[in-house]
């Protein structure tokens, strides 16, 4: 995929250094790995899950266990982003301005696929000076149809049918999802299957953890739980 | 009368509240041939006459009705080569709408932002208002739909309506023969009848111009062959 820049391995025991030291004794990390993430969705029987870490990073340390990288745009409608994480911020807050005039003018909610075209345009518009993240859009279509998908850093889309992820811990991720997912879970498997394979992969990534956010939403209700994973 | 004298600049408010420019050109638009359209309650028909200057243009290089896209078409009064230029804005609108959202655009929408082209030229300084005004038919998820739009910009939705020379007699037998459970064959019959109402000659295949969309969602000119069908079952 065209935004997968390639990682340079950390190593892997670091003795804590203070925050100024950290930035002369580093190695060089790709932009996308400044802040460290992971998300993931999953598509259920009539349902769907979207799931991130919590922790939000400056390079090696820890600045917050609590930092939100889902997103709602409408009832039916999540955006998880991950890379940098004052770009995903500020693509959310275009987003979200871009879907409330259209919810104006045309008096409906956007459908998934109409704003995953929406989130590729806005991202390509910025070809040769990206925003580094990488969105997961998670949805239930006109007839409650789960929809996910997932695009690069320019908006090159990729749908799937059973589950898209992003994010430093992606390799892990695809690894974990592809041995536990199974197609049509009822909302109560999918949240545990996409609980495991979450915390089992921030678990092999030391940029992102500290514990989990779930999101599970089917065409009557939407259950969000914190999960607590190694808090490290 | 006063009004004369604020009629230089398009931009300037008379002192009875009109915009005098705005004024004339629905007055270019009320001297303009014959259109109409009607919505059935399974698709919507548009129509007008196409009364050529002289019997030596080719009327096959004539066309009045126009789609804007594959389920939106567009008929007009008034000056053609104004509405050329407002077929070509709404087009490129309407694929911009699809560039950005990769789904049609819904005829709300188009009318609305070709509404808004058209208001914006009553508005800026060195420009003139269009003299057209447009009738609008398209199928979409919120099912038929015609609207008309004005000079001015401001545009309605109508379930039957008429522009151009003979509109008050043209509104007066749409009002008659309208139902609301119209088929679409029935309302392009009405359409014929109401095109002959105010017709100065013969009606023919090659003077009158129709164009339809139904639930298929394609917007379709109908051929002189066809229309010959639709006026001889009129007859």
């Amino acid at each position: 995929m065209l935004g997968h820049k390639p990682s340079l391995p950390l190593p892997p025991h670091r003795t804590p250094r203070s925050a100024v030291s950290a930035n002369l004794a580093t190695p060089a990390m790709s932009i996308f790995e400044y802040n460290g993430s992971a998300v993931v969705a999953m598509v259920g029987k009539n349902c769907f899950a979207i799931a991130s870490d919590r922790r939000l990073g400056v390079q090696l340390q820890t600045v917050a266990t609590d930092f939100q990288r889902v997103f709602k745009i409408h009832g039916k409608l999540y955006l998880g982003l991950s890379g940098l994480a004052t770009d995903a911020q500020t693509l959310y807050q275009r987003l979200v301005f871009k879907h409330k005039l259209y919810q104006l003018r045309e008096e409906r909610d956007m459908k998934p696929e109409t704003f995953a075209s929406l989130v590729s345009a806005l991202l390509y518009e910025k070809r040769f000076g990206p925003y580094f993240c990488q969105p997961i859009i998670a949805g239930l279509g006109e007839d409650n149809e789960p929809f996910i998908c997932t695009m690069d850093c320019i908006g090159a889309k990729e749908l799937a049918k059973d589950f898209v992820v992003s994010g430093t811990a992606s390799e892990s991720l695809y690894g974990a999802c592809e041995s536990m997912y199974k197609p049509n879970m009822e909302p109560e498997e999918l949240f545990e299957t996409i609980s495991q394979a979450l915390l089992s992969s921030v678990d092999r990534d030391c940029l992102s953890g500290w514990g989990g956010y779930v999101l599970v939403v089917t065409p009557t209700e939407v259950q969000e739980r914190v999960l607590k994973g190694r808090m490290d | 009368m006063g009004d004369s004298q604020y009629s230089f600049s398009l931009t300037t408010f008379s002192p009875s509240g009109k915009l005098v420019q705005i004024e004339h050109a629905l007055t270019a638009v009320g001297s303009g041939q014959t259109s109409l359209g009607i919505k059935a309650a399974n698709g919507v028909v548009i129509a007008t006459e196409k009364k050529l200057p002289s019997i030596l243009v080719d009327e096959t290089s004539v066309q009045k009705i126009q789609s804007l896209t594959p389920n939106i078409g567009v008929v007009y009064s008034g000056m053609g080569p104004d509405f050329r230029v407002l077929v070509r804005k709404s087009r490129k609108q309407a694929q911009q709408y699809y560039r950005l959202y990769k789904e049609t655009i819904p005829v709300t929408q188009l009318v609305r932002e070709t509404a808004a082209v058209m208001q914006e030229f009553t508005q800026s300084g060195g420009v003139r208002p269009f003299g057209v005004s447009l009738l609008i038919a398209g199928y979409d998820d919120n099912g038929p739909q015609l609207y008309q739009v004005d000079p001015s910009g401001s545009y309605f939705s109508w379930k039957a309506s008429a522009m151009g020379k003979n509109v008050s007699n043209a509104k007066t037998f749409l009002e008659k023969r309208y139902t609301e459970d119209m088929e679409l064959d029935d309302a392009i019959h009405t359409a014929i009848l109401t095109l002959k109402e105010g017709f100065e000659g013969q009606i023919s295949a090659n003077n009158i111009e129709i164009g339809v969309i139904r639930a298929d969602r394609e917007f379709k000119v109908l051929t002189p062959a066809e229309i010959k069908d639709f006026l001889e079952e009129v007859e």
